[in-house]
């Protein structure tokens, strides 16, 4: 199965109803699939005039009730932009694909790229929280694509999920659930008097329940500053608390987020039991020898590094590999930091997430940028180029004496 | 006159922001008062506005309502009717956001056929952000944009629609409450894509910048340069812009006739009735699955 088929198939069994899209290499399969599958469930595909129709149209099928999604590529997820921001800010949950490719502008249309991560962060305009997924295996785009519309549902907040064209089109084996098998969230519904519905006064965590067009609550979703009632206010104080919840509502579920997966290899992993789970290691159980390299690497550039742990496992090499980018999961990196001594941030683009990966790390460990944007897949060996200057003793094994790149 | 359109109007949000003068106010009240004749549930009618001073009418409407992005105010409601077409999908939205920034969503609106009321009011220009010119502004004329005149000719509404296939097109002006009335009634029937537009005065920016005089004398133009369809004067088809008779030459000044009246009827199939064959057809041969297997 492909990757874009996963996606597709996940976006499904979350119980998506509803697709607006418009086509674009390496993402058209998904719309393709939806043309296809949609009809028979009783759902909605609708091929739009263009992709800031698409990204509109989502908002409005969500309010009325629809598990609502799209699929595109970097051109078209620069035109969502404007009405991604009209979902963050009527609290309207869909799902956004991202199968990335090489840019900028047309670029290199069926080449891979990652250089929509601080796109997916930023891309919109004003302040406002932001929920990426970035699955690294065809099974992955499946499960990921399920907790995208889980946690669009739970959040009230559009998700994205950041594929890229060689996972879209990588066939590998994927065993997909039966139905019943996946965990299937819904966006908090009101209840009691419809009289006294207000769409966005927030619950206990933040997300205010949502009604659904038709039936019982008479609602009101404005793109401008509003209240609780969704009614237009001006005022500083309304501004800045709205403005605030937005990113805060997604701070408090964090915990609902796929957490990052953590892959230790080389001598080390065995004097830790080869932990492959993620728990922490004791620092200092070794004192010489080679320097401790932590890769911190997503998507498809993450199964490159996994490669180059393949093939050299007399290194101690940990991959921290992030399945959610945004909001990107600093606590679980800052726990693994202190025992490396070099951080190495693989990615395919001029150098995006290690910018967010410098932030956390805060100066305590020199940062490597592996980064790569010619429309061609890094490769394992480019990889290990260049972690061969830090690891051939450049750097210190002595925590707090790394000299900074 | 029936005052059960304010079952419809937020009295909570008067007074209306709309400068004394403008036509808007009037839209709005026929718009609710079509509503009220029509018997619609507040629950079962959604409408969807842009951005501008038209795009302001949410404000004062009780129904469901969504205010969302400049121009884009079709592509939101076709996503809230291809969902849910039991409901009444409604959108406001000005000439610019309709003709201009969002002119491809309204011919592709048009197109799909799907069963949207779409009253815009076209007051020639851009009031919300001071009077710039806009997609339906005549040549020649003064914005704040054009200062010596516009270089380029306006769209017809109408026959954009038209030839963009609505099932449902006319033409009021604001000054003409009682046939505005009846059109958005006829439009809002219609199962397919209707457009009514509705020639309103902005006397703050186009009124002044073009010396059509007080707001008085812009409403009493309206009325006296209104035809309906098949009247004398009122031949043409589908119509011409506010503005510009159906025989003058590009660039000639604003000028005369305002053809009114119902200018396109047909009974094409609508995007609903036309979907739910494409579901009946997906059901029949599988929903594809044996095809997704192969791949
Ligand atoms: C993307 C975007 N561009 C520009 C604007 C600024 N803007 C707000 S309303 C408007 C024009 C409104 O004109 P029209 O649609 O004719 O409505 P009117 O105010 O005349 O009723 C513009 C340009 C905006 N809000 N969004
Ligand atoms: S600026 Fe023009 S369109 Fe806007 S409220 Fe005033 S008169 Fe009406």
């Amino acid at each position: 199965m492909q990757g874009n088929e996963a996606v597709l198939e996940g976006a499904l069994a979350a119980g998506a109803r509803f697709y607006a899209g418009y086509p674009i290499t390496p993402s058209s399969e998904i719309a393709e699939l939806a043309s296809r599958r949609l009809p028979a469930l009783g759902g909605v595909f609708i091929q739009m005039e263009d992709e800031i129709g698409s990204m509109a149209a989502l908002v409005g099928a969500s309010l009325a009730g629809a598990k609502a999604f799209t699929a595109t590529s970097g051109p078209g997820f620069s035109l969502m932009q404007e009405n991604i921001g009209l979902a963050v800010m009527l609290e309207t949950p869909c799902v956004v694909i991202d199968v990335m490719r090489s840019g900028p502008s047309t670029g290199l249309a069926t080449k891979p790229a990652q250089a929509d991560v601080m796109q997916a962060r930023w891309g919109t305009h004003g302040d406002h929280p932001a929920v990426a997924l970035v699955p690294a295996s065809v099974s992955e785009c499946f499960w990921l694509t399920v907790a995208a519309f889980n946690l669009a549902e739970r959040m009230r907040t559009p998700v994205f999920v950041l594929s890229d064209e060689i996972l879209g089109h990588m066939r590998e084996r994927a065993e997909l659930p039966d139905a019943d098998e996946v965990e299937v969230w819904e966006r908090p519904r009101p209840s009691g008097d419809p009289e006294g519905y207000h769409p966005y006064r927030p619950g206990p965590d933040g997300v205010p329940p949502l009604a659904s067009f038709g039936g019982p609550y008479v609602f009101h979703a404005t793109s401008s500053m509003h209240d609780e009632r969704g009614v237009s206010a001006n005022d500083a104080a309304t501004a800045g608390a709205t403005i605030a919840r937005l990113e805060a509502k997604v701070e408090n579920l964090r915990h609902l987020l796929p957490s990052p997966e953590v892959v230790r290899s080389g001598p080390w992993s065995e004097v830790s039991g080869g932990d492959r789970s993620g728990g922490r290691v004791g620092a200092g159980k070794r004192s010489r020898g080679p320097a401790r390299v932590l890769l911190v690497a997503f998507g498809s550039s993450a199964r490159s590094a996994r490669q180059v742990m393949l093939d050299h496992t007399d290194m101690d090499l940990t991959l921290f590999r992030p399945r959610t980018l945004w909001p990107f999961p600093e606590d679980e990196l800052r726990a693994l930091v202190h025992d490396h001594d070099v951080v190495v941030v693989v990615e395919m683009n001029r150098g995006q997430l290690v910018r967010e990966v410098e932030r956390v790390v805060g100066g305590g460990r020199p940062v490597v940028s592996a980064a790569k944007s010619d429309g061609e897949i890094i490769t394992p060996g480019e990889i290990w180029d260049s972690l061969v200057e830090p690891v051939s003793g450049g750097i210190s094994r002595e925590p707090g004496l790394s000299p900074l790149p | 006159m029936s005052l059960d359109y304010r079952r419809y109007l937020d009295e909570t949000a008067l007074p209306l922001m709309w400068c004394p003068g403008c036509g808007d106010g009037t839209i709005l009240k026929a718009l609710l008062e079509a509503f009220a004749s029509l018997g619609l549930e507040r629950e079962r009618v959604v409408v969807v506005t842009g951005i501008g001073c038209w795009g302001k009418a949410d404000d004062y409407i009780r129904t469901n309502a969504i205010h969302g992005t400049h121009g884009r105010a079709l592509a939101v409601a076709t996503g809230v009717k291809a969902y849910r077409p039991d409901l009444t999908v409604v959108a406001l939205m000005g000439d610019g956001d309709c003709a201009t920034i969002g002119g491809n969503h309204f011919i592709h609106a048009a197109r799909r056929n799907i069963g949207i009321t779409a009253v815009v009011s076209n007051n020639l220009n851009y009031g919300m952000t001071g009077g710039q010119f806009s997609g339906t502004t005549p040549a020649g004329s003064k914005t704040s944009t054009s200062p010596y005149g516009h270089a380029e000719d306006g769209f017809d509404l109408c026959r954009l629609a038209d030839a963009a296939g609505a099932n449902f097109v006319a033409r009021t002006t604001a000054y003409h409450y009682r046939q505005m009335v009846r059109l958005i009634k006829e439009a809002l029937l219609e199962p397919g894509f209707a457009m009514v537009e509705v020639a309103s005065p902005c006397p703050t920016y186009y009124g002044r910048l073009n010396r059509q005089g007080s707001a008085r004398e812009m409403w009493r133009s309206l009325k006296d340069r209104a035809r309906s369809v098949g009247e004398e004067g009122g031949e043409a088809r589908t119509g011409v812009a506010p503005g510009q008779r159906p025989d003058e030459e590009p660039r000639s000044k604003p000028a005369d006739v305002i053809v009114t009246g119902v200018l396109v009827r047909r009974t094409r199939p609508d995007f609903a009735a036309r979907y739910s064959d494409v579901c009946r057809r997906a059901m029949k041969e599988g929903g594809g699955e044996a095809q997704l297997d192969a791949r």
